[in-house]
């Protein structure tokens, strides 16, 4: 592990009974970076962030967040974190305000009435926050659960396709949001996406998921000139239907992040 | 006790003050099961009093042994369900993903159930134990501090009983839900709530002398047909309850780490 790293992930492996959804997986994210974990529906995303919430227990393997063996101390790394999916609700009977409160709470944060109120601000929440989340819009919903991630001011966000299912304008103001709120906080995103375009506007970096296996990894514009294609989309294509010379994984990367290069 | 563990399960049991708080059906059925309960089985035991001599004395043991039990299971099972419902509460509401990936301990979690459940019984439990009064001049509360030593020992069997069967929701899955309204009925016949263990076969009667409510009940009856307090029978359900609720916390622990293994904290969900 590079000791500056904020996620340390070594020989990562789950087995279910016959099938193994991630296959001995290494990676490192540097602080202050937007990573994205890409891949198929299938790929090893999902259930690799649930190992780095610790919400699922490898079957061998380390996970590192924030300098925390997730195995034996998840719960101080556990405060500085925090995690949105558009799979995983927050209580819709509750109002935006109240889901607000009982997070930050569970975050042990402090002065929560001004922070509630100032990402009410940083994220248009006035107009809904105190009505129920479930009469609330998609778009309001992504911003609301937006808003319960970011309520402890996280060092780390683990973003599970955070614009799916957002319409082109709601989608592109929070990709804004993220982009305004990383450069000022210092704070480090992996997501998981599968849109592509937001990849290339918010990542720095890219791990390429198949089969459990990182097939790839490198910048979103070293993996489009090395694979030869145009944006990401056609990389993001070639490595889903093996279609590229380059998209089985080649003895040898020079990886920004990783100085062994190992593609696991 | 861990720094934040308090601001941790007040946030939990906030949470469930929110739900309830706003919605009139869900505080009108866990008032209104109870107070019918006690209006059917205080004519119930104003019929068998009629029927045994009709005496003043006959009638109230027979409300204090009946009714009082009534209410004090009452208060057992609304324990225990209300634990459950906390539970079965983040599964409808798929906010399992949330709260185990937050810095709440599965501990502090079950404190905070436990607090839930305690104010849910007590809604339900208050306004029956009231309407006894005008209906049937029964006060539960007359029983002074004794009501206090039953009271404690069925919440804490309500307790590691709603944590037994929420381990068992969480390794079966939410279709299992029916289990947390079943399973405390199956165990009434062996806790003698409503007569003396005698009549039982023996089989159930060794059985029933680890549930700690067998040693409560046998408990109220004491005082209410003898006038006799029996700390001794408090002392014993307090005992098998520390035992049981060790074993329940154990047990919803290592399921939770079952369902960690597994996979399914994160997919919990109708």
């Amino acid at each position: 592990m590079s000791s500056a790293a904020v996620i340390s992930v070594s020989d990562l492996v789950k087995q279910y009974k016959t099938v193994r959804a991630v296959d001995g997986i290494s990676f490192d994210v540097p602080p202050g970076s937007v990573t994205a974990l890409l891949g198929g529906n299938g790929a090893g995303k999902t259930t690799t962030i649930a190992m780095m919430l610790g919400a699922l227990l490898p079957t061998s393997g380390r996970v590192q967040m924030l300098g925390h063996d997730m195995a034996k101390d998840r719960f101080r790394a556990l405060a500085r974190m925090n995690f949105s999916s558009p799979y995983v609700d927050l209580p819709k009977k509750l109002t935006v305000r109240e889901n607000l409160r009982i997070y930050g709470r569970l975050y042990g944060v402090r002065d929560l009435e001004k922070r509630i109120d100032a990402l009410a601000e940083e994220l248009d929440l006035g107009e809904f926050i105190d009505r129920g989340l479930g009469k609330l819009s998609a778009g309001q919903q992504t911003r609301a659960s937006l808003a319960k991630s970011l309520v402890n001011a996280p060092d780390l966000l683990l973003l599970d396709e955070p614009t799916a299912s957002l319409d082109p304008d709601t989608a592109d103001r929070i990709r804004g949001y993220l982009q305004d709120h990383c450069k000022r906080s210092g704070m480090t995103i992996l997501l998981a996406s599968h849109n592509m375009k937001e990849v290339e506007r918010l990542c720095d970096n890219v791990l390429m998921m198949k089969r459990g296996k990182i097939v790839d990894r490198g910048t979103p514009a070293d993996l489009v000139k090395r694979y030869g294609r145009k944006d990401m989309e056609e990389v993001f294509l070639d490595v889903a239907r093996g279609t590229s010379a380059l998209s089985a994984p080649p003895a040898h990367h020079p990886d920004p992040e990783s100085p062994e290069g190992e593609a696991a | 006790m861990l720094p934040g563990s308090f601001s941790r399960i007040y946030a939990v049991w906030l949470r469930h003050v929110y739900i309830l708080s706003r919605s009139v059906p869900r505080l009108l059925e866990i008032m209104y099961w109870p107070s019918v309960q006690m209006i059917l089985w205080g004519f119930v035991s104003r019929f068998f009093a009629a029927r045994g001599g009709g005496d003043l004395t006959t009638l109230d043991i027979a409300l204090g042994t009946l009714l009082g039990a009534v209410m004090l299971w009452d208060i057992l099972f609304r324990t225990q369900v209300g634990l459950s419902i906390a539970y079965l509460e983040e599964i409808w509401a798929r906010n399992m993903g949330h709260l185990f990936v937050s810095p709440l301990r599965p501990v502090e979690w079950m404190g905070a159930i436990m607090l839930v459940s305690l104010c849910r019984a007590m809604v339900g439990a208050i306004p029956a134990a009231l309407l006894a009064v005008p209906f049937y001049g029964f006060s539960i509360f007359d029983m002074g501090l004794p009501l206090l030593f039953f009271f404690f020992n069925l919440v804490l069997m309500g307790w590691w009983l709603g944590l037994l069967i929420t381990a068992m929701l969480v390794k079966a899955g939410p279709g299992a839900e029916s289990l947390a309204w079943m399973t405390t009925f199956a165990l009434a016949p062996f806790c003698a709530v409503y007569y003396t263990p005698d009549v039982l076969p023996v089989w159930m009667q060794q059985a029933g002398q680890i549930l700690p409510a067998t040693h409560v009940f046998e408990g109220l009856r004491a005082l209410t047909m003898h006038g006799v307090f029996r700390a001794d029978y408090m002392w014993q359900a307090f005992g098998l309850n520390l035992f049981f609720l060790i074993v329940g916390a154990s047990v919803l622990n290592w399921a939770f780490n079952d369902a960690r293994r597994h996979g399914t904290l994160l997919q919990s969900g109708e």
